[in-house]
């Protein structure tokens, strides 16, 4: 996949609002002064009567959007995953998920490839926050492609929706043309029955890069792409439970609470399977390069073929 | 607003206290003191000021009212009961299991609720929302929300208050019940937030000081907010906390309490004096 482009998902939800901010004259945006960074200034430039900065003051940005989806519109509140998920947590459960109202959470910068910002804006607790919220949903796209896809069903969705995007590029293997989203649905990606990996986010492509070398050495693994993290598309996961036996899961984010967690609880009730979960481990993340950092903490293909063959 | 207007106002206020203590005597909990210094705001704004109305709660050019300082609930409750969006009788039902009178307000339990609020400095900015969507959407209505006075030492009041004035929010009139009591005391030994007129005053709002247990009073300053034009209002009323219930009034302590039996049979009398007072006017 190397010689595949590579676009962040924050990219793409900058774009994914323009498109449908042409179609649907009742989609705002807010942000909390960065713009530039959550790309949102990109529908700022088209849209500036209809994109409104908040200042550094997420909490009130949060409630701010719950007020204007009482009125109908459709707000999109943008910030980083940090203070969207951690800071405005509360704003986040008590005024747009108490009353289920409809506003969507672009939150960018998700997860340790934030990179040289540190421990501080390398948010890996925003998948557990989110989905602990009772009638969220919580996605988290792994290119491109499936980014604007699901920026487009998070608008046509009625209810509140968290989506989570990363800052440096992924590459780009879904096909504009035949993909098809659909939030709560799980994708394979590649078939096998030996054991399955279960990944999301900008962990997708590396456990398809692991599921082809393992391949390579005879392993057939299941490469699921789970996008969205909830409603948990139970279905796909007790399936590949059935089928396959052993399941890794894959995230970037921490072990507890998350993708991982969620797979665990449900196997555990409705069929005990053995799980490993690899994602960042109850530990803050640093300082360094998002390649590096990635690498430091095993959130690569190399780790993931070495956890499957340790374990086979 | 004619004498037989305000009379009518008055008599209304009194039923509204009642109903509070009604509800709050039934639930064994919930806030009467807030709700009662309230309780002639919340009457003025429901009969005399606000488009709304009861057979369409959901009408989407109705005004809006925020309840920022949710717990005061069985004060909008018994108002929004005496305006008829759902029975009187209802209030019993606060705070029971089954009941669509919450401890704190939900928009979509409670016909007439606007926004479900409850924890403190969120319901203004959801107001601020509500008043910035208005104006993109070319609706010509209002929205108004309520605040206890200790509510503004949450920050986010204040980012709520930088955003209303950035974006020129005129439809937006917050409302400061400064009944001088939060649980813990006096707000000025809690945290002292005074002077509260000057703060919104530096976040460049419209500011009116009120008593806010006089009609005229009221409702001169809802009038200078609507003519107020590129800014929104604040009006900072002083109140009684627990007001119209002798031993309720000026007591922390009646902050979250409810009366017992003995004390409701009390209060209601004193309210049902008052009542015949106002009628004899």
């Amino acid at each position: 996949m190397a010689d595949i482009k590579k676009i962040a998902t924050r990219e793409s939800y900058g774009n994914a609002l323009v498109e449908l901010g042409r179609e649907h004259a009742d989609l705002v945006v807010l942000d909390a002064d960065l713009a530039g960074a959550t790309k949102t200034s990109t529908f700022k430039k088209e849209f500036p009567d209809r994109h409104f900065d908040c200042g550094i003051a997420e909490g009130n940005m949060m409630a701010v959007a719950a007020g204007i989806a009482s009125m109908g519109m459709v707000p999109f509140a943008s910030t980083f995953a940090m203070f969207a998920a951690g800071r405005a947590f509360e704003q986040v459960r008590n005024s747009i998920g108490y009353p289920h109202l409809n506003v969507k959470i672009g939150a960018t910068h998700g997860g340790i490839s934030v990179g040289e910002d540190g421990a501080s804006h390398q948010c890996c607790e925003d998948f557990a926050l989110m989905r602990s919220i009772p009638g969220m949903t919580v996605i988290c796209p792994a290119d491109d492609v499936e980014a604007r896809a699901a920026v487009k069903a998070a608008y046509e969705f009625e209810g509140p929706v968290y989506l989570r995007f990363g800052r440096s590029g992924v590459p780009v293997f879904h096909n504009d043309d035949s993909f098809k989203f659909e939030i709560g649905k799980g994708e394979v990606l590649q078939d096998g029955n030996d054991i399955a990996i279960i990944a999301t986010g900008i962990m997708v492509g590396e456990a398809v890069k692991a599921g082809e070398e393992l391949r390579a050495e005879g392993i057939n693994a299941r490469v699921i792409n789970m996008s969205t993290i909830k409603p948990l598309d139970e279905e796909l996961v007790l399936k590949a439970a059935e089928e396959c036996g052993k399941i890794v899961t894959c995230e970037e984010h921490s072990i507890v609470g998350g993708l991982g967690e969620a797979v665990s609880s449900l196997l555990s009730e409705k069929k005990p399977t053995p799980v490993r979960r690899i994602g960042v481990n109850d530990e803050f993340g640093h300082s360094g390069p998002a390649a590096d950092l990635l690498k430091d903490f095993g959130l690569s293909a190399e780790n993931i073929v070495a956890t499957v063959k340790a374990w086979l | 607003m004619t004498k037989t207007e305000k009379k009518e106002l008055m008599k209304l206020a009194c039923k509204v206290r009642m109903g509070i203590i009604e509800g709050t005597h039934s639930a064994k909990s919930g806030h009467p003191g807030g709700s009662l210094s309230a309780a002639d705001m919340y009457t003025y704004l429901y009969f005399k000021e606000m488009n709304v109305d009861p057979e369409k709660p959901r009408d989407p050019d109705r005004d809006r009212f925020v309840l920022s300082k949710g717990h005061t609930a069985p004060g909008l409750y018994s108002v929004l009961a005496q305006r008829g969006f759902f029975p009187v009788e209802e209030l019993k039902t606060l705070r029971k299991i089954g009941s669509r009178l919450q401890g704190h307000p939900n928009m979509n339990e409670t016909p007439g609720v606007d926004m479900s609020t409850g924890s403190l400095g969120q319901g203004v900015s959801a107001a601020a929302g509500m008043a910035l969507a208005a104006k993109k959407q070319g609706k010509d209505l209002r929205v108004y929300t309520l605040l206890g006075d200790g509510e503004i030492e949450e920050g986010q009041v204040w980012e709520a208050m930088m955003f209303a004035h950035h974006y020129e929010l005129d439809n937006l009139c917050v409302i400061v019940d400064n009944n001088d009591l939060q649980i813990d005391g006096r707000i000025a030994d809690v945290i002292d937030p005074y002077p509260i007129p000057d703060k919104f005053k530096a976040f460049g709002l419209h500011v009116e000081e009120i008593d806010g247990h006089d009609f005229d009073q009221i409702e001169a300053a809802l009038e200078s907010a609507k003519k107020t034009k590129g800014v929104p209002t604040a009006i900072i009323m002083k109140t009684l906390k627990g007001k119209g219930v002798s031993f309720m009034e000026d007591q922390a302590g009646w902050h979250g309490k409810a009366p017992n039996d003995e004390q409701y049979d009390q209060a209601m009398a004193e309210l049902g004096k008052q009542l015949e007072e106002v009628e004899a006017m």
